[in-house]
């Protein structure tokens, strides 16, 4: 962790506790409250719940050009951001991602395509109904199993690591519904008095944000729920894709495919109007990346799904597949990270 | 905008008020406000709350709070020195802003931690100030209202009974407009340290300004010379023990001191000069402005040991700490011996201290002791040993424009019949001395609107 991040928010949260205006924005404030002195945990535990809403920087009567300089969603943001770098293993990997994004993205999703367009070509047809006609079931499962369950152990690894450094305790079900409960309504975004959180457009306050994140968000989950179905009916009903659109896989993976996409694009689109120093800056281009990524594989699977019976289709599927294993290959890495996090300080903030 | 039919002087509440409701009347209102956009709203941008009469809760506001009671309130903090005609009419119109600023913008929380004395007196602002001043910036353009920043009055000419135009610089140009109506919210003089100097004597040059550096009073002082009809007493104002740390200006907040009751303070000599623990902090923070203004060099020094810490809310400067008294008072410029002196004395005279309890008048006093202090007195033993410096901070002046209860100014017994004042650049009208928690807020949005009204009848 770097040392001079976390001194300059324990600054200016040292100030935030002397005022104390902000405190009905969001969870932050009520939780640096209730600390006269702030030690490095109680740091990374405050930079991991903000949600970078910005309300408390439009309010404060401390902003730049005054001496006192206050930017706690920017200094909380270098913070969580490098807390990320800190916690992440191995830790080249995401400090390479957060400095070139958007390159690294694009370089990855080609390379992946290239990959599989190779592995049809050397392995032909898989003999397979559909998609399974360009690459068999196997290869798909011997190439995306590891991809998804190893960033899931990085990932527990770095929670772990994040859990000891804010001195978390025991974990019961009410912490987690508590938690729950506040991201799934993203409470942290609605301003304490529901009227949203500014962002695209300096202080004026909005829902824009709030409702393109779950819209992400619950599309992510939707798409998420939709391969599991896919798994549990070629596992475990011997039913095998591909699917029609009246099936579980489809109904779920088509609306959330779509709102996915709208999603990712209304926050890329809300990102490049709102202002970078108020978040990290030095991960902007990596957060723009990882928006543009996500959005990718879902246009890229709602292509698919529409063209699927075209000469496109094994151009497609190679796409959205190289996209699919590069978001889950890099999510430790990414912004995707963030969710993880975010729940886990939600968790500890309701243990206090 | 060719030819505005408003212009508003000033950017904060009062100012903002003003052009909402002359606007809303349809004229077209021009904004000038002295500060660049970042310092926009005057001392707006540091206020927190309202002080508001109610019937029954109302936003979030709870219980009653009826209008002698808040009456009776104004008076004890005034020693009388109010205009009740006026005083009583800020009070009953208190009610319906309330509603008006949520329509136009505002949001309210319930009252801040540390605060909860004020939960059915005083409505917050939810992110204090600055977000209602945003707020009102954004009703306000969405009504037409023109905005310049960096905008300064230089002078309105005084004609007969009328102001026939005023003149102002902005990027570098000066202009000229003849506005069928004026309305003057550009606050008190507090910043120009030599007109407090004028008042008070040198003591001024230390006192320490906690809010907006632009609230020079170049307006005001361009209205009296003419001859506009002034009131209140140049040495009042609102002004508050702050830390001697703070900014020469725009402090704000945070460093205001809660320390207080919880320690006994001294002056550059190391002696006692008031009670600390007369009444709970809130009813007495606006006194002690002046009670450090009136000791040498314009300085206090409040002690406390590690016992008392954590009873207060934390200022943004950590307190002077050392092991021993003399270590203490070497740090802080005191003479050691005579604090120890002092300490002991004051420790000597605390008695029975079983019945303290830091949120509560508990009568825990010292005997024989002079000043006493009538509360909180537990002896100061324990290190480390903490000591805040304590100045005048000055939050606005109540010299100002003296008005009738339409916001409108005169000269000797004539209106004149195009101007109006609102704001802390009235406030000395109803405010004679003292100070009551979130009044000023009051009187600002109370008169804005009236002022805003008014100008709007007289242009259309």
């Amino acid at each position: 962790m770097q040392i001079e991040l976390i001194q300059e928010a324990r600054r200016q949260a040292e100030i935030c506790n002397a005022c104390r205006y902000c405190e009905g924005y969001c969870a932050v404030f009520p939780a640096l409250q209730a600390n006269r002195a702030f030690s490095d945990g109680d740091i990374t535990q405050l930079a991991n719940l903000c949600h970078n809403c910005r309300g408390c920087y439009y309010a404060c009567q401390y902003t730049a050009p005054h001496e006192f300089d206050l930017n706690l969603p920017a200094a909380l943001a270098e913070v969580r951001h490098d807390s990320w770098e800190s916690f992440a293993t191995p830790q080249s990997f995401a400090k390479a991602f957060q400095k070139n994004g958007m390159m690294i993205a694009i370089a990855s999703v080609v390379a992946f395509a290239l990959v599989f367009i190779i592995a049809k070509w050397l392995g032909g047809s898989g003999g397979g109904l559909g998609f399974y006609a360009v690459m068999s079931h196997g290869l798909m499962v011997a190439i995306f199993a590891p991809a998804f369950l190893l960033p899931l152990v990085s990932l527990a690894i770095s929670l772990r690591r994040y859990w000891r450094a804010v001195g978390g305790g025991r974990v019961t079900l009410a912490h987690i519904k508590t938690a729950l409960r506040s991201a799934g309504d993203m409470r942290n975004l609605a301003g304490g008095h529901g009227d949203g959180c500014n962002f695209e457009d300096e202080d004026r306050f909005t829902q824009a944000r709030r409702a393109a994140h779950q819209l992400v968000l619950f599309g992510f989950l939707l798409c998420f729920a939709s391969t599991s179905a896919g798994t549990f009916m070629h596992y475990v009903l011997g039913l095998h894709a591909p699917y029609g659109f009246w099936s579980p896989p489809k109904l779920l993976g088509v609306p959330g495919g779509i709102m996915l996409t709208f999603g990712a694009a209304w926050l890329f689109a809300l990102k490049r109007r709102a202002d970078p120093h108020l978040g990290a800056a030095s991960a902007w281009g990596g957060e723009v990346a990882f928006i543009a990524l996500l959005g990718f594989v879902a246009f890229s699977g709602l292509a698919l799904y529409a063209l699927g019976s075209t000469e496109l289709m094994p151009v497609l599927l190679a796409l959205h597949l190289g996209a699919v294993l590069t978001f889950f290959l890099l999510t430790p890495y990414t912004k995707m990270a963030h969710g993880y996090y975010r729940l886990a300080a939600l968790v500890r903030d309701a243990q206090k | 905008m060719s030819q505005p039919d408003i212009v508003v002087i000033g950017g904060g509440n009062a100012a903002l008020c003003a052009a909402m409701t002359a606007a809303e009347a349809g004229a077209r209102v021009l904004i000038l406000e002295a500060a660049p956009k970042p310092y926009r709203g005057g001392n707006s941008r540091h206020t927190r709350n309202f002080r508001c009469m109610h019937t029954g809760p109302l936003g979030p506001l709870v219980e009653d709070y009826a209008e002698d009671e808040y009456f009776e309130d104004l008076l004890k903090v005034t020693k009388g020195k109010t205009d009740e005609g006026l005083a009583r009419m800020v009070i009953r119109s208190s009610e319906e802003c309330l509603p008006w600023m949520i329509d136009h913008g505002v949001r309210f929380q319930p009252s801040l931690s540390g605060t909860l004395s004020l939960a059915r007196t005083n409505a917050f602002f939810r992110g204090g100030g600055k977000s209602l001043v945003n707020a009102y910036y954004r009703t306000a353009e969405g009504l037409g209202v023109d905005v310049k920043y960096d905008a300064k009055v230089t002078h309105l000419e005084v004609d007969g009974d009328r102001i026939s135009f005023l003149d102002y610089t902005h990027e570098s140009a000066t202009h000229r407009v003849s506005p069928k109506s004026v309305v003057v919210a550009s606050g008190g003089f507090q910043a120009d340290t030599d007109w407090l100097a004028r008042a008070w004597g040198p003591a001024a040059k230390n006192f320490l300004i906690r809010g907006t550096p632009y609230n020079r009073g170049l307006v005001l002082a361009d209205l009296l010379d003419q001859g506009v009809e002034q009131v209140g007493d140049p040495t009042q104002c609102h002004a508050v023990a702050i830390d001697g740390r703070a900014p020469k200006f725009d402090g704000g907040i945070v460093t205001r001191l809660d320390c207080v009751p919880f320690s006994i303070v001294v002056n550059r000599d190391a002696q006692r000069f008031y009670d600390e623990g007369e009444d709970v902090w809130p009813k007495r923070y606006a006194i002690w402005g002046r009670l450090v203004a009136d000791q040498p060099d314009q300085v206090g020094y409040a002690i406390i040991d590690a016992r008392s810490l954590d009873l207060f809310m934390p200022s943004v400067f950590p307190p002077i700490k050392a092991d021993t008294l003399e270590e203490l008072a070497g740090k802080m410029g005191l003479p050691p011996n005579k604090l120890r002196q002092t300490v002991d004395a004051y420790n000597a005279a605390c008695g029975d201290t079983s019945a303290f309890h830091p949120t509560e008048l508990d009568g825990v006093a010292t005997t024989g002791l002079t000043p006493p202090k009538t509360n909180w007195a537990r002896p100061i033993t324990k290190p480390p040993f903490y000591g805040y410096s304590l100045r005048t901070g000055v939050t606005f002046t109540y010299l100002g424009l003296k008005v009738d209860a339409r916001a409108q100014c005169s000269i000797g017994n004539r209106p004149v019949t195009n101007l109006w004042a609102a704001g802390e650049t009235m406030a000395g009208s109803i405010l004679g001395q003292g100070y009551l928690a979130g009044f000023g807020m009051t009187i600002g949005t109370v008169f804005g609107r009236i002022a805003g009204r008014e100008a709007a009848n007289h242009a259309n």
